[in-house]
């Protein structure tokens, strides 16, 4: 950074540091004191560290244009810190849902505060941290420039590792707006807001400095998702502050619209974080792994295109058969299946890019969790139009079915795609001619897998079983169970399930393993992955 | 136009475009994802005719079908009712006696009080009628206020400790120790004699007896058998509602037990309270 740059930041962080602490000594609860006192310790680290590396040396020269590939590598390893975590209070609160004597009579770990832990952990600090990273490597190589504005694109590292730590701390002390997916307080959207606008203003601006003549697909989805995800976070968030020193405040909706607002978030949440962000990512990875060109650029556009328009109406089939009126339910049912062919678009860009490598399946397990991983994303985006319609919804809505529909997508999609692209990663970015172990991989593969069958169909029992009961009528024309009957029968699921979660943390386990090992240098001598014998060779 | 390069393997043109390496074939859309894609936009026009769809400035689209989620819940709840109003109606007109004597009234009036104790009533009796600490068991023989089937329906009806409803079951137990009538001493000798009177083993004889002569026998009778009419439990057996150890005996002494169960004529129609009066005294304590 040159001199003047460094002295604006560090004046920046001293300044945040002095209003932190007053914040900090005013707070009306403890939340908003821990919270304020966080934000001082980062200003201080933030601080210290330019003081370390100050230097009033001319910046040298233009080189050789180098890509900022060290953001990256703390990026992916940001992923699995937060993936291992994530994964881990998963299983922790599934458990917890199979035996409630584990929520230990805390309030810190009971159910209600680790759920959001578990789901901010795995789609934001995981799931963010992969796409982060990712866009970062990704618009570079597609657009031959580094980064702009590298060191906005470090306060978007560590500002999007402060957000999460705020957030999951709020949830444990009993911080919460309590919109899903969006339960942070106001002081810790703001945050947020600032961090994303910063995020978008490095991509964007990186994208305007590109020596291609055009905009490689892959960088619409990251674009679109960085855009969309700007404008949901602040919708969904106005909100007034009790006080400026509390971490309460009230929304700016309430009622029906409150609920809209909140699925019209919390949709394309998935929509443009689970999916746009994350079809960025496959649209790179993918053709580099298999050493193809992406099948059809005709249906890239007219799918993205499709998508980014359908996607935002979908919301309201979160709130079939609720005080929502009829008409936005029935467009929020059409729109979802509107959007099943253009979502399929993704995946048979996916698969089909494969065509002339299919035999690199066999031989290649990182090739193949990419492809498992777009077929998850096909029957994710399968189910979803079908479970919008309201006759099929009146069934399963309230139910694990949901959440057996959620974790098909968010395991086998998001998560088996990540993996596949930092596995791509990590010997480039630490350059190491290949992975300590494609065996391991393999071995992630299989755990991985197992884990996402189970979990899943295990929920779709447990899930349709549930919406069963719940409607069952005898002859005489009365309710045959009570809401505790089916609690009951649903426990020998609920234990499937924390098992199958578990296996999916062990696969997580192996491959934190096994890129420390290649980070650190070393090869291991493996049997080919495939023992079969070529014909004609 | 100039010729764009062909992909050796597939034999298509690609768009002659590369990033990092990747290039695009010029693919043409699969036809049959795009016939897919135009039919979902078809039925998702005719749906929109047919149902409730577009906002208008005051009210929306009504469509063709004259279809509203309130309107079907209506129809449903109306056909559930008339599939059974024949029962229902019986049980309306009525008495206890009557419908009892009756064996399919009887049989209809047990499952309809079973799915409305699933409703309303487990949350505190527990979903087998065990009972918890505080809340009866439905199960047994020990009723506070009566187990006649009468006896049962007052109490459902009109609820217990029901500040809203005028014949709610009252019973006013004083605190012994909050109001200081007995100290803290007297309230364990006397804990003493009534756990003994459970025991079957009372020592007339032991200070506890005195006090609780002067103090409990009025309600609770002079060998603890209880009473009924105010809803006195009886304490020369081994059941226990809050709990039958020495220092809950204490406390339940020390504060009285202020237990409130709503009165569900408030909340709940005439027939589904006999209805659940009728399965309450099915249990197996219910008595004649």
């Amino acid at each position: 950074m040159d001199p003047i740059s460094t002295i604006a930041a560090a004046a920046a962080a001293l300044l945040a540091i002095i209003l932190a602490l007053y914040s900090s000594a005013q707070a009306h609860d403890t939340v908003f004191a821990v919270h304020m006192m966080i934000f001082a310790i980062a200003g201080g680290l933030t601080l210290f560290y330019l003081v370390r590396n100050c230097s009033f040396k001319k910046a040298k020269a233009d080189g050789p244009q180098m890509y900022d590939d060290s953001i990256v590598r703390y990026g992916v390893i940001a992923t699995l810190f937060w993936g291992i975590i994530g994964f881990a209070v998963g299983v922790l609160i599934a458990s917890q849902l199979a035996f409630p004597a584990l929520n230990f009579d805390l309030p810190w770990t009971n159910f209600g505060r680790l759920r959001p832990l578990h789901t901010s952990a795995v789609i934001f600090a995981f799931g963010g941290n992969a796409l982060i990273a990712t866009s970062f490597y990704v618009v570079q190589r597609t657009c031959r420039t580094p980064l702009a504005f590298g060191g906005l694109a470090w306060f978007v590292f560590w500002g999007y590792q402060l957000f999460i730590v705020l957030a999951a701390t709020g949830y444990v002390l009993g911080s919460t707006q309590a919109k899903e997916y969006a339960e942070p307080e106001w002081h810790v959207d703001l945050w947020l807001t600032v961090v994303w606008v910063a995020y978008l203003i490095v991509f964007f601006f990186t994208l305007l400095r590109r020596k291609e003549p055009h905009i490689y697909v892959a960088n619409w989805f990251y674009l679109a998702f960085i855009v969309t995800v700007a404008m949901l976070h602040v919708v969904n968030g106005l909100a007034v502050p009790v006080s400026f020193f509390s971490s309460h405040s009230y929304a700016a909706f309430s009622g029906v619209q409150s609920a809209l607002v909140q699925w019209w978030y919390g949709h394309n949440a998935v929509g443009f974080f689970l999916t746009a962000g994350f079809l960025g990512m496959m649209y790179y990875f993918v053709p580099k792994q298999a050493n193809r060109p992406v099948y059809s650029y005709r249906l890239s556009i007219i799918h993205f295109w499709a998508v980014i328009f359908l996607y935002i109406w979908a919301g309201p089939h979160h709130l079939h058969y609720t005080a929502l009126p009829d008409w936005a339910q029935t467009l929020g049912m059409v729109f979802s299946i509107m959007l099943w062919m253009p979502s399929w678009g993704g995946m048979i860009n996916g698969l089909m890019t494969l065509s002339g490598a299919w035999d690199k399946l066999r031989t290649d397990p990182i090739l193949r969790m990419m492809v498992a991983s777009i077929a998850f994303y096909g029957m994710a985006t399968f189910e979803g139009p079908l479970m919008s319609i309201k006759a099929v919804n009146s069934l399963s809505h309230y139910t694990d079915w949901t959440i057996g529909h959620v974790h098909s997508g968010a395991l086998g999609w998001n998560a088996l795609v990540s993996f596949g692209a930092l596995y791509f990663l990590v010997p480039k970015l630490w350059g190491r001619k290949e992975l300590y172990s494609l065996r391991l991989v393999n071995w992630h593969f299989w755990t991985a897998m197992m884990g996402i069958v189970i979990y899943a169909s295990s929920m779709w029992v447990s899930g349709i079983m549930q919406g069963l009961m719940w409607r069952e009528y005898n002859n005489e024309g009365f309710l045959v169970y009570s809401f505790a009957e089916t609690v009951v029968r649903m426990h020998p699921f609920y234990v499937i399930r924390a098992l199958g979660g578990l296996m999916f943390l062990i696969g997580g386990v192996i491959m934190v393993y096994n890129v420390w090992r290649t980070i650190r240098g070393e090869a291991k001598v493996d049997q080919p992955v495939s023992q079969v014998i070529t014909v004609g060779a | 136009m100039t010729k764009r390069p062909i992909d050796d393997v597939t034999g298509t043109e690609t768009t002659g475009h590369e990033w990092d390496g990747i290039r695009e074939l010029d693919t043409p859309m699969p036809r049959w994802w795009l016939i897919t894609f135009y039919i979902t936009i078809a039925w998702s026009i005719v749906y929109c005719v047919l149902y409730p769809a577009i906002p208008l400035l005051k009210t929306n689209t009504q469509g063709t079908l004259g279809y509203s989620s309130r309107g079907e819940l209506d129809k449903s709840l109306q056909k559930a009712r008339e599939a059974q109003t024949g029962l229902r109606d019986k049980i309306k007109s009525g008495t206890l006696a009557s419908i009892m004597a009756d064996p399919q009234l009887f049989s209809f009036a047990k499952a309809g009080g079973k799915a409305a104790f699933k409703v309303n009533c487990v949350q505190c009796h527990g979903s087998g009628a065990e009972g918890s600490v505080g809340n009866p068991n439905l199960n047994d023989d020990d009723w506070l206020w009566g187990g006649k089937l009468e006896d049962i329906h007052q109490t459902i009806k009109h609820g217990a400790r029901y500040e809203q409803d005028d014949d709610t079951r009252l019973s006013d137990m004083p605190a012994f120790g909050k109001d200081e009538l007995l100290d803290k001493n007297q309230i364990e000798q006397v804990a003493d004699y009534v756990l003994s009177l459970s025991k079957g083993k009372a020592d007339a004889s032991s200070s506890g007896a005195q006090i609780f002569a002067e103090q409990c026998a009025s309600c609770h009778g002079k060998t603890g058998t209880g009473d009924r009419s105010v809803g006195a439990p009886p304490l020369n057996d081994q059941i226990w509602l809050y709990g039958g150890d020495k220092k809950t005996v204490m406390e339940s002494i020390h504060n009285s037990r202020k237990a409130v169960m709503p009165a569900w004529a408030h909340r709940l129609d005439a027939e589904t309270i006999k209805q659940l009066a009728i399965y309450v005294h099915s249990l197996g304590g219910g008595e004649k």
